[in-house]
């Protein structure tokens, strides 16, 4: 499904503030694949979304989605392959505009975007029945504008846009980050549905290492812009938070020096 | 009077299809596009030297409204593609715009005289001449005669053909803003990474957006060269001001709770700003001063919301203080 080849990434090459983001990173995801990615700040979890999604083109390397090499292809011309849910709730949705009008941008994710009217009366229900499976009450909104939810219903909506067309894979950056911890299970739990409802193939970046090894069927572990642990079926489900930072220090030769991390165990 | 108001009404809705254009990019793009004051003369110039060579005025106006639709072409691409900030790209424009304008006018200013022996047929004159021929001779004594006068009036047609011009244009922005391209466009100015996740490309869509407000804009200048009688270089001096005066005083006074509200405030503002100028004018404030008018009342208009928070924060301390006072009595 998904193949990185050797990626570089150097932001502010040449000064002072130079900083390799990612370093030789290889990724290979199967079809179904449900990855949680850990690892201190500055390792590279973002960064690899980004390269990815095609934020900016990167140094080198070769990315190949579902057989379609995609390494030159800009932000919106990858698309078509990918969900995004970003850590800011702000950042998936458009404030100003109607949630049901949000909803109809997602549907048309990758297609050319014409003069037909924007939003049809078949899909209006259609959305109705998909935001009654959130279960906030949304259905019941779907002319509020965006900018009046709070987070957490914001994300929950960013999530089923994501996957209203389904992507190849979708990307989870931390989305459950900013939100409150009751409202951050919530949406978890809601990525989990729709991730196995509908068989994809994801990538979540989280810092909670309990997150990481309750959910999905793979893990891996970053440092310094790179892979240094990937597991995955039987012995990822075996992974506890201990275990985990054990591995951390032994494989990182350091210790995993982040207060997020050991707060969230 | 009533020719002042009328006129003023005429005036406003001309520059009411300005206005629709400067919320193209200062609301829905959320960019400040200096450009436009360029290209309204463009608008204008582009008209007047076709129509005094004889062009159909209606045809002379779309061609404006492209020449307008070029000019924003150029601050889109300096924007999007060379990456300079909007303002500049805005200020860059309007500066070649002037030279340009020279060039299309070959001199300063065209006059557009609608009598005499070099007379020109303007989008006016049709309906003139209709309103003229429907209320036929009459009696300047009687008593009905002041309300006949108002009907022959230039602005009185003028009025009329800018009725409705702006409610074709703003039925066609209606039906544009809802379409998938549209609504596009409007979450470009909300949200670009959004926008760009979901496949769309934000530089198309903001050149789309600049292109369309210019294009108006200079549709607007040609209407008004027409209806002054003439273009100047001068024209343009101060239009953006001129549209967002009129943009925010139909906000403050009709809302922007539905786009459908939104686009009957811009017309509406247009209108209002044009009545207050002329009232202040009619009151005796002379011409020369007219721009730093107009320049405090936007600076009024845009501290509104700072302003009015201020007095609510006032309202409610007193209140606080009152219950405190209240508290300590008893």
């Amino acid at each position: 499904m998904l193949k990185m080849t050797n990626i570089h990434k150097t932001f502010n090459a040449g000064t002072v503030n130079e900083k390799k983001a990612l370093n030789g990173l290889d990724l290979t995801l199967e079809k179904g694949d449900f990855v949680a990615i850990i690892g201190g700040n500055g390792a590279g979890k973002s960064t690899m979304l980004n390269a990815l999604s095609g934020v900016w083109p990167v140094d080198s390397g070769k990315i190949v989605i579902d057989g379609v090499d995609v390494t030159a292809k800009s932000e919106h011309r990858r698309a078509p392959y990918l969900g995004r849910v970003f850590q800011d709730p702000m950042m998936g949705t458009a404030a100003n505009m109607e949630i049901q009008e949000n909803l109809a941008l997602a549907m048309r994710r990758g297609q050319r975007r014409t003069l037909r009217w924007g939003i049809s009366e078949k899909e209006r229900a259609q959305y109705k029945e998909l935001l009654a499976t959130l279960d906030l009450g949304l259905e019941n909104r779907m002319t509020s504008k965006v900018g009046l939810l709070s987070g957490g219903q914001r994300q929950a909506l960013t999530l089923l846009m994501a996957t209203l067309k389904q992507p190849k894979i979708l990307l989870l950056d931390e989305h459950t980050a900013a939100l409150d911890p009751k409202t951050a299970a919530k949406v978890l739990e809601l990525s989990d549905k729709i991730i196995s409802d509908n068989g994809l193939t994801a990538l979540m970046v989280t810092h909670n290492m309990k997150d990481a090894i309750k959910h999905g069927n793979r893990l891996i572990m970053m440092n310094n812009g790179h892979i240094i642990f990937d597991v995955k079926g039987e012995e990822k489900k075996n992974l506890t938070v201990d275990l985990l930072l054990r591995k951390f220090s032994e494989l990182s030769g350091g210790e995993l020096v982040n207060d997020r991390m050991l707060l969230s165990k | 009077m009533v020719n002042i108001i009328i006129g003023a009404i005429a005036l406003g809705l001309l520059w009411g299809i300005m206005t629709l254009g400067v919320h193209l990019s200062y609301r829905i793009l959320d960019v400040a596009d200096l450009s436009v004051e360029g290209t309204i003369t463009t608008g204008g110039a582009t008209a007047a030297v076709l129509i005094s060579n004889g062009v159909n005025a209606w045809l002379a106006c779309l061609v404006a409204l492209v020449a307008g639709l070029i000019g924003g072409l150029v601050t889109a691409i300096l924007h999007t593609k060379l990456k300079i900030p909007a303002l500049l790209a805005g200020i860059l424009t309007m500066t070649a715009c002037y030279s340009i304008n020279l060039r299309i006018m070959g001199k300063a200013n065209i006059p557009l005289p609608t009598t005499g022996s070099n007379k020109v047929e303007t989008v006016f004159t049709p309906v003139h001449d209709l309103m003229k021929s429907l209320v036929g001779e009459y009696d300047e004594n009687s008593s009905m005669a002041w309300l006949l006068d108002i009907l022959v009036s230039k602005n009185f047609s003028a009025m009329l053909v800018g009725i409705v011009v702006v409610i074709v244009l703003s039925v066609i922005m209606y039906w544009f803003f809802g379409t998938e391209l549209g609504c596009a466009i409007r979450a470009t100015g909300n949200n670009q990474q959004m926008v760009r996740a979901q496949g769309i490309s934000t530089t198309l869509m903001i050149i789309i957006c600049l292109m369309l407000s210019n294009g108006l804009v200079a549709f607007s200048g040609a209407l008004i060269a027409q209806y002054q009688a003439y273009a100047d270089i001068q024209m343009g001096i101060g239009s953006i001001v001129i549209g967002l005066a009129s943009l925010i005083i139909g906000e403050v006074l009709i809302g922007t709770k539905t786009f459908k509200r939104n686009l009957v405030a811009l017309a509406v503002g247009a209108v209002v700003y044009r009545i207050i100028i002329a009232l202040v004018m009619a009151a005796g404030m002379a011409a020369n001063d007219l721009k730093l008018f107009t320049a405090i009342t936007v600076t009024f208009c845009l501290s509104l919301p700072l302003i009015k928070n201020g007095i609510n924060k006032l309202i409610s301390k007193r209140n606080g203080e009152a219950a405190a006072n209240i508290g300590e009595e008893e």
